[in-house]
């Protein structure tokens, strides 16, 4: 079973940092809110394991998964 | 003229039993006479038991209320002699539409599978529904059988004596005493048996009110299922347009929790809502209006001793889905052929016991999928609507999200897995949907189909397999019904029932739900899995 991947994974962080924060430059709260919504929901399904979904959910929470 | 609903169709007129000295003993009470109390006196009455409808009304349902019924629900009307009526008189549909603000984010198509004799919803008031139900127990009564319905017969009081069950009712001239083997209670979301008994109903309120219109118009919108999130017309609400026979359209307005409904009710007030979302020039009549709340929750258990609830009286799930009279009709399925080999001393009392197990399992399973749906529907926090309105905005543009959008996931029947009348799957390579559990699929089988063959009996069913005619294990008989995949050139057959097999024996229970199944007939294995699907292992 593939497990979530928690160790350094992306090609420039600084790079990537940066877009993701020119992607909300300009928009009001509800508008970003909407943004982080949509992305959530573009790359869980681009995940798509439900084991791993499951393990990221965890992992965002900052607890310990069971 | 008077609409079907004014009329009353079973009048108030007094019994014998009203004079008689002593309680009169029947058979079966059902109390109720909703889809549901109709769907059990009809089956029990078919299968020459003697059955008292009780309900505290003489006329059908007052509106339109549940008006979409599914594939499952149809095919059992069929065995009870009225599900071709509703389809000739339903309203058919296969496309669904889903707007948000104000423009279409996309259309999708149920794509019925081939090879069924019903389709896979039919829209029809309920109003229909329950007289075609009261017509087939007139021609039920005409052929001698033995059945009966009381209008403005009102349960008063409720006691189960263990071996009978006593029964006061209030009518117009007064009480009279019953008293009856079994009581089946189909008295719906506010069952008055249920609170008589002080009996739990306990789940989820859902703090939201529905205005319901039925309206009259010659309008050219498709027959389509239109379901808006947050348009226009109704801000931050929802709302549904669904065609029903005659020329009349439901409407579905979501109002939000602090309104006031008399208010809201008028007339006057209904009818503006009504032009924003169709148009000022649109000319309609109303025909009903309603406000309802909803709530997800079912009892404990559906038995109590001789007193079975079924239908909305035992579980209540959200209108999202058209899971409510379309489970309740699976009820009465489920619960009939038991109580007939009980009272005939065939089978344990226990096997009763079944009946709970299997449709509470069913009653889980539409709560579920209801109390999901009107999540996505009605968000309760600003996250949940910000993820709602995500996944709409997405699926306007990309295919992924669009599985994801929840206006109602409608009416399957379930998979009674883990049930104590399966035996365990011994059809290596067989379709998963007719493993043990299963509701059977409907097949063709040149100008017939396979459904209305497997009728309301035991039957073993054998696909290029051999087995006797007959076998009676018990008192139980078991009839074959002797197929090849050669019988169906579509080879829905073969797919449906066979998968990789190459053969296989069915055991197939009275409401066509699969028991046993085996690449060949062993007569020790089948005689077992009979006495299992009875309750007798």
């Amino acid at each position: 079973m593939a497990e979530l991947n928690l160790q350094p994974n992306i090609d420039d962080p600084d790079g990537f940092y940066a877009e993701l924060l020119a992607a909300h430059e300009g928009l009001e709260k509800v508008e970003s809110d909407a943004l982080n919504a949509r992305l959530v929901l573009v790359l869980a399904n681009h995940i798509g394991d439900r084991h791993v979904l499951r393990q990221a959910l965890a992992a965002a929470a900052l607890k310990k998964e069971d | 003229m008077k609409k079907i609903f004014e009329i009353p169709l079973y009048p108030y007129a007094r019994s014998a039993d009203q004079d008689a000295p002593a309680p009169v003993r029947h058979k079966v009470v059902v109390v109720g006479a909703g889809p549901i109390g109709l769907a059990a006196g009809i089956d029990l009455a078919q299968q020459g038991i003697e059955v008292l409808i009780l309900d505290d009304n003489d006329k059908v349902s007052f509106g339109s209320r549940a008006v979409c019924y599914a594939k499952r629900p149809l095919e059992i009307l069929d065995r009870l002699g009225c599900g071709k009526r509703m389809v000739e008189k339903g309203v058919e549909w296969n496309v669904g539409k889903v707007f948000f603000d104000d423009r279409l984010v996309y259309e999708f198509n149920l794509l019925p599978e081939e090879g069924h004799q019903f389709p896979a919803f039919i829209n029809l008031q309920q109003y229909y529904f329950e007289e075609y139900m009261v017509d087939r127990i007139r021609e039920l009564q005409k052929e001698g059988a033995p059945i009966e319905i009381r209008g403005r017969n009102k349960v008063a009081a409720v006691a189960d004596h263990g071996d009978h069950v006593a029964i006061e009712v209030d009518t117009p001239e007064g009480p009279y005493n019953l008293t009856a083997d079994w009581l089946i209670a189909c008295d719906g979301a506010n069952s008055s048996i249920r609170s008589m008994m002080g009996l739990d109903f306990v789940g989820r309120v859902f703090e939201d009110n529905f205005l319901i219109s039925d309206i009259i118009m010659e309008a050219d919108f498709p027959t389509e299922r239109w379901f808006w999130f947050d348009p226009p017309f109704n801000r931050g609400q929802s709302a549904l347009l669904h065609k029903q026979p005659d020329n009349v359209w439901r409407i579905d307005l979501q109002l939000g929790w602090d309104i006031d409904k008399e208010r809201e009710k008028r007339p006057e007030n209904v009818i503006p809502r009504l032009k924003a979302m169709l148009g000022e020039d649109v000319e309609f009549e109303l025909e009903w209006i309603s406000i309802y709340t909803f709530q997800c929750r079912r009892m404990e258990k559906f038995r109590h001793g001789r007193v079975i609830f079924a239908g909305d009286a035992a579980h209540q799930v959200s209108p999202f889905g058209a899971r409510g009279a379309n489970s309740g009709l699976q009820d009465t399925d489920n619960l009939c052929w038991k109580l007939k080999l009980v009272m005939d001393g065939k089978a344990p009392e226990s096997l009763l016991d079944s009946y709970d197990f299997e449709r509470i399992h069913g009653a889980d399973e539409n709560i579920l999928n209801s109390t999901r749906s009107t999540d996505f529907i009605t968000p309760k926090s600003e996250i949940s609507r910000i993820f709602r309105d995500a996944v709409l905005d997405l699926s306007e543009h990309f295919e992924f999200a669009r599985p994801m959008v929840n206006s109602g996931r409608l009416s399957v029947p379930c998979t009674y897995d883990g049930s104590p009348l399966n035996s365990a799957d011994a059809l290596l390579g067989g379709p998963a949907r007719t493993r043990p559990g299963s509701p059977c699929p409907d097949a063709p089988l040149g100008d017939e189909f396979l459904l209305p063959k497997l009728g309301g009996r035991f039957t073993l069913l054998t696909i290029d397999a051999d087995a006797p005619d007959v076998i009676e294990e018990d008192g139980i008989e078991v009839t074959r019904l002797a197929l090849s995949v050669k019988d169906d050139p579509t080879l829905a057959l073969k797919e449906r029932y066979l998968g990789d097999a190459e053969s296989a024996v069915y055991l197939i229970r009275p409401d066509q739900h699969v028991a046993a199944r085996r690449p060949s007939f062993d007569e020790n294995i089948f005689r077992a899995a009979i006495r299992r699907a009875t309750g007798k292992e």
